[in-house]
């Protein structure tokens, strides 16, 4: 099976080009071409972050914030250097901003822990959504359980838009808190988050914003979209794990007691109390992350240098082409949109007959990586009426031709369940 | 791939032995996989001489997880509830007949987690993840 695009298809990328970058796209799975549509879960990574990595470790290691020394300064410039291009990547007023965690989770977890913990009491609403991955439905879920608030999860359309009346209806209990994702990563779709903050700021809410599945796919703007926080996850933007952010608005964080404590969050210890150190420093207790964060400056790098505009184009033209081809397959449903109005490159699917997990292990056989069960989603599976789909998403370096591969595996799967 | 899912593994994944729940039961155990969602209940009509006299399971998914509930069943009838303690995980692999991958391995053992639980009078499964929820 070839994995070079066909002529026709229209792309604003050099697919080609864009592959040659990942060492791993060349490899071969049982005896075929890898084909790696798992992309929602964790991303391949390009030659160009290997080696700033690599470049760290060989050429000026050492500890960050604390030597003063040359190699110590040069890997705290770089550090430093990747908070600022993060911060212009999704326009952030300010690098302080931009706190560094492990991933998503970790970044809104700290907001749970921090803001959430000193402002959420007894009697207070707090909203989320069924298209929430478990990071972002959790922490609420337990945070409402032990402060006695009330948790609204608001519900999806057949479609797995959510229901703007059901939102409205959760701002109108004047919520202290309201916890969105950008984009799902179930479902793909793109929630119409910049509207949703505007009502649950009138609302007089905090309005907490998962970006994990948006920032690597597309533009997003802080100061446009108007959240209070939003977080991300580096392993899922072509960086490694280990690297994640989450964003706050500075007057937030100001007010904000640590998350974590120990070195370098602090600004003075004796024996009696302890000061804290200014932002972002103050949420980054002990030392970073911070050779993988010097790896999410340079994915940034890369993901401006294509263009996160043309990336998104390039997703939606293999949306386009994988569902028509997709739904003419007798005996699979997709789920979520059946367009690509604000959605990104993640198509959930379920073949009758076939239970995700024997899905995924024969397209495995065929080179084919795909996620197979409830993709941390389990509120979302439940309210679709399944336990498991299985999905594949894609990225700047999937062709049409692996669109093709995968049209032809779930070929094969129906031909070895004899359906 | 073919080998994998054998002919026997798809007939009992399409039309499972033992299926349904068994209104007599004296002992029952439900379980999942919290990976990818799949459920078994495991029922058990125990009589005299602690042995079983019928069997049953229900439950949701992959073929592998279905296939062996459903010959894990077959094998119970007539014996006791120490016969199944001591059941062990490598016959129940042993009883696919095929080479499971690690990620696997978890659907396969799942019936008999569930046949173990419900021998055991289990209603939760000790020394898992506190209930907070």
């Amino acid at each position: 099976m070839a994995v070079t695009a066909p002529a026709k298809v229209a792309t604003p990328l050099d697919v080609e080009r864009i592959r040659r970058d990942f060492p791993i796209l060349a490899k071969t799975v049982h005896g075929k071409p890898l084909v790696y549509l798992d992309n929602a879960s964790t991303s391949q990574k390009p030659r160009q972050v290997i080696d700033a990595m690599s470049s760290v470790f060989e050429e000026h290691n050492a500890n960050i914030h604390r030597g003063v020394y040359e190699f110590s300064e040069r890997t705290t410039a770089a550090f430093e250097g990747a908070r600022e291009k993060v911060a212009k990547l999704i326009n952030a007023p300010q690098g302080r901003e931009v706190i560094f965690c492990r991933n998503a989770t970790e970044g809104l977890n700290l907001v749970m822990h921090t803001w959430g913990r000193e402002h959420v009491g007894a009697g207070d609403v707090v909203v989320t959504t069924v298209l929430e991955h478990h990071s972002n439905f959790v922490p609420w879920q337990q945070l409402a359980k032990q402060a006695g608030a009330e948790l609204v999860v608001v519900d999806i359309d057949a479609e797995g838009r959510l229901r703007r009346d059901q939102y409205a209806a959760a701002m109108a209990k004047r919520p202290k808190l309201v916890a969105i994702t950008h984009t799902s990563n179930g479902l793909g779709v793109i929630t119409p988050a910049k509207e949703l903050i505007a009502e649950a700021h009138a609302a007089g809410a905090i309005v907490v914003v998962d970006a994990a599945q948006s920032v690597p796919h597309s533009r997003v703007d802080v100061q446009d979209l108007g959240c209070d926080f939003l977080a991300f996850s580096g392993h899922k933007m072509l960086a490694p794990p280990g690297s994640g952010v989450v964003w706050g608005r500075a007057e937030l964080l100001e007010r904000m007691s640590p998350f974590m404590y120990g070195g370098d969050m602090i600004s003075r210890v004796t024996v009696a109390k302890t000061s804290w150190n200014d932002l972002p420093w103050k949420f980054e207790a002990g030392t970073s992350a911070f050779v993988d964060a010097i790896g999410l400056g340079a994915a940034v790098d890369y993901l401006q240098a294509v263009g996160l505009d043309r990336i998104h184009e390039h997703e939606q033209a293999l949306v386009a082409y994988a569902l028509p081809r997709l739904q003419a397959i007798p005996g699979v449903t997709l789920f979520g949109p059946k367009d690509t109005t604000d959605r990104v490159g993640v198509i959930s699917f379920a073949i009758a007959g076939i239970h995700a997990h024997d899905v995924a292990q024969i397209f495995d056989s065929e080179g084919l990586c795909v996620r197979a069960g409830h993709h941390c989603n389990q509120p979302l599976m439940e309210r679709l009426g399944t336990a498991a789909t299985t999905r594949a998403s894609f990225y700047l370096y999937n062709t049409f031709a692996e669109v093709d591969a995968l049209v032809a595996a779930i070929g094969k799967a129906k031909q070895v369940f004899k359906v | 791939m073919d080998d994998f899912y054998r002919e026997f593994i798809l007939d009992h994944y399409k039309n499972p032995h033992n299926f349904g729940e068994l209104a007599d039961a004296t002992h029952r155990y439900h379980d999942t996989n919290p990976l990818c969602g799949d459920e078994i209940t495991m029922f058990l009509k125990i009589g005299a001489g602690d042995r079983v006299e019928d069997v049953s399971f229900s439950g949701k998914g992959c073929a592998i997880s279905q296939a062996s509930a459903s010959i894990l069943t077959d094998e119970v009838r007539g014996k006791t509830l120490d016969e199944l303690k001591a059941i062990d995980r490598a016959h129940v692999i042993e009883n696919l007949g095929i080479t499971l991958t690690p990620a696997r391995v978890k659907c396969a053992l799942l019936s008999l987690k569930a046949l173990k639980g419900s021998a055991w009078g289990l209603h939760e499964w000790p020394g898992e993840e506190a209930k907070t929820s």
